[in-house]
């Protein structure tokens, strides 16, 4: 009744009442996967049985094997067996010692699955996260307004390098990435709009089109949400990266504001440098429109410029100008405000600074949406 | 606990052939120059590790400690020189292919210096990563085998499923550890383990390392400058002087007669550590 195993791992073989296991081989991680195939055929065998497990013929066992032949021996106990080992080289006794006397304890599962006190858990963690998220925002937010103020009253306080540099970098550094967007977007909306307009033969209301669309909408928003993309993201990580290396700590405790120094450059900066881009996107919008005029409806760049003349007023013109300083707002205390928020490990560094952007834009379509209610209301 | 060593010892018997393999060098470098732009950090550099000891590499800022310990394992290449790994076969690892090289890579573990665990992962899954690259084992014997090697590195079963930033210094390095031993290997790289820890968790880390080192058979190379594990748990120190490595015992290296090394083994500090050679 008992067939003798032979396998890479093991031999076995029953005399006397003594069920013998001749370890042998490797008994190393790279070969658990087999060995435990190999003690999964294992034969059944009488009560009252000694089961010994003899060593002598092993080459080299590490700890994960040494937990194997550990989980087979005591499973023999608990069934009811004797067992036993026997043989082992001293290096090789060492390891398996090491295994039997370290604790065995199992983890914990995470629990899977939903309930109700979860939920409600979790919904009780969002609201008092968003309330307090306010209630931080509220705070950044007059601090802000109050340095602002103290900044006026004392323009000595303003740090005109330091709000030069982010001019430098958020405006001046993107101008060639800003004006290419929109040349490229007004050559796909002049292009778009003469298709259409085609139809009705009204392919000269193009310019109109065009200009109005970039002047009034396209020109700001297109610059507002690359300078989100660009100087939002810097904004927060520069702070992010200083609040994770102590920088803001050692500032707070030379007794430097960090709102005088950190923040309000990088607004008033942003407010400089996202007007000036406008114009610049502005600009180029309407070269890109006149190039697509010529090209499409042979349209001399004279008679282009007449035509834009007589489609815009001055007021769209000033539409572009009011919404840039707001969005820059909207961009920097967005982005700086997320930044000081960073705490903890570096993780969280790319968590706030992607929350940035995608708030910053998120307020920016917002605030658009509103201006553009506000205007036609007012009638500019 | 189910048997004892009385149960079990009096089977064992120490091979003397075991002895014998211990003798050869695991580890050799040979002729390593590296060099930075004009600046030479390594210039012919000899170094050999032995099966089964520990090596605590030691020297001054900017000797080139951590370029040395990447070019041991291969993520620095050297100007010049060769770097062979094994017994049986020596390899060069520097002329390995990929996936030559990615084998070779079971075989040592490495521990750095902050711990370098995933922010994202439990430490249970911090320590299941190797093996989920490395082997075609099941899930579940993954996962004991990881929940033992959290044990065996001191730590309690509830750190499995912590998050690193949930884990003091002395157990992000335990972790570490942990998860450096995932695969069994049979060399252990470790970078200033002690650096950030108090003395007492210092202290037992060394404890750690040496009762592991001992009992697994592991051969361990410890970059340090805390001359408490130099004293307590280093077989033998390597001191990277005048662009070359100096190796000896502690007793040999402290009888060298060099300037920087009057200086770092005979300063004040040195004075306070307890003697213990054993």
């Amino acid at each position: 009744m008992h067939k003798d195993l032979c396998n890479d791992y093991f031999c076995t073989s029953f005399n006397n009442d003594i069920y013998e296991v001749g370890v042998h081989g490797n008994w190393t991680i790279k070969n658990i996967a087999k060995i435990e195939e190999a003690l999964e055929t294992f034969i059944e065998v009488d009560e009252n049985t000694l089961i010994r497990f003899n060593c002598n013929g092993l080459k080299d066992i590490d700890t994960s094997g040494a937990w194997v032949l550990y989980k087979k021996y005591q499973s023999f106990l608990d069934q009811g067996y004797k067992s036993e080992f026997q043989g082992f080289r001293e290096k090789h006794f060492r390891i398996v010692k090491t295994i039997l006397e370290s604790p065995k304890e199992h983890c914990p599962d995470v629990p899977f699955g939903i309930n109700l006190k979860d939920v409600l858990t979790r919904l009780g963690e969002l609201t008092f996260n968003g309330c307090s998220h306010l209630h931080g925002a509220l705070i950044f937010l007059g601090r802000l307004f109050f340095t602002f103020f103290q900044s006026f009253l004392n323009p000595r306080r303003l740090r005109f390098t330091s709000i030069m540099r982010h001019v430098h970098e958020a405006g001046l550094n993107a101008i060639p990435i800003v004006a290419m967007i929109a040349f490229l977007f007004s050559i796909v909306l002049a292009y778009q709009g003469a298709i259409q307009l085609r139809q009705f033969g009204a392919e000269v209301f193009m310019v109109n089109l065009t200009a109005v669309s970039v002047l009034r909408e396209i020109g700001v928003l297109m610059t507002a949400i690359l300078v989100a993309g660009r100087s939002g993201s810097a904004f927060a990580a520069e702070i992010g990266v200083m609040k994770i290396r102590e920088e803001i700590d050692a500032l707070e405790t030379m007794g430097a504001d960090i709102f005088e120094l950190l923040v309000v450059p990088r607004v008033l900066g942003l407010m400089i440098a996202l007007p000036l881009l406008t114009i610049i996107a502005n600009i180029v919008g309407l070269i890109g429109g006149g190039v697509m005029s010529w090209v499409l409806i042979d349209m001399p760049p004279i008679m282009y410029v007449e035509r834009v003349l007589a489609a815009v007023t001055t007021g769209s013109y000033w539409v572009s100008m009011i919404k840039a300083p707001i969005f820059a707002f909207l961009i920097a205390t967005v982005s700086t405000f997320r930044g000081l928020q960073v705490s903890g490990a570096a993780d969280s560094i790319g968590r706030f600074t992607t929350l940035a952007v995608v708030q910053s834009i998120f307020l920016i379509i917002v605030a658009d949406a509103v201006f553009t209610v506000i205007f036609i209301k007012v009638g500019i | 606990m189910n048997i004892t060593e009385e149960q079990v010892g009096h089977f064992c018997n120490v091979d003397s052939a075991d002895q014998m393999n211990d003798m050869k060098p695991l580890i050799q470098l040979r002729g390593i120059i590296n060099q930075f732009g004009t600046q030479r950090v390594h210039d012919g550099l000899d170094l050999d590790i032995m099966r089964g000891e520990i090596v605590g590499l030691v020297g001054g800022s900017g000797t080139g400690k951590s370029v040395l310990l990447r070019t041991i394992l291969g993520l620095n290449r050297p100007f010049q020189g060769k770097v062979f790994f094994g017994e049986e076969e020596e390899q060069d690892i520097l002329s390995l292919n990929d996936k030559e090289l990615y084998k070779l890579k079971e075989n040592w573990g490495v521990l750095f210096q902050n711990g370098a665990l995933f922010s994202s992962q439990t430490v249970l899954e911090n320590v299941m990563l190797p093996m989920r690259e490395h082997l075609d084992i099941k899930e579940s014997t993954m996962k004991e085998l990881a929940e033992l090697k959290i044990q065996l590195v001191g730590l309690p079963i509830e750190a499995g499923v912590k998050y690193p930033s949930e884990l003091s210094g002395g157990m992000v390095k335990r972790a570490a550890l942990a998860r450096s031993m995932a695969l069994d290997p049979p060399v252990l790289f470790l970078d200033e383990p002690t650096a950030g820890l108090d003395p007492i968790a210092a202290s037992a880390f060394d404890g750690l390392i040496k009762h592991l080192q001992r009992a697994l058979n592991l051969t361990v190379v410890i970059i340090t400058h805390d001359l408490d594990t130099l004293v307590q748990i280093c077989d033998r120190i390597a001191v990277l002087l005048d662009k070359k490595v100096t190796i000896g015992t502690l007793n040999e290296i402290m009888k060298t007669d060099h300037p920087w090394i009057k200086e770092y083994f005979h300063g004040p500090r040195m004075r306070a550590v307890p003697k213990n050679n054993n």
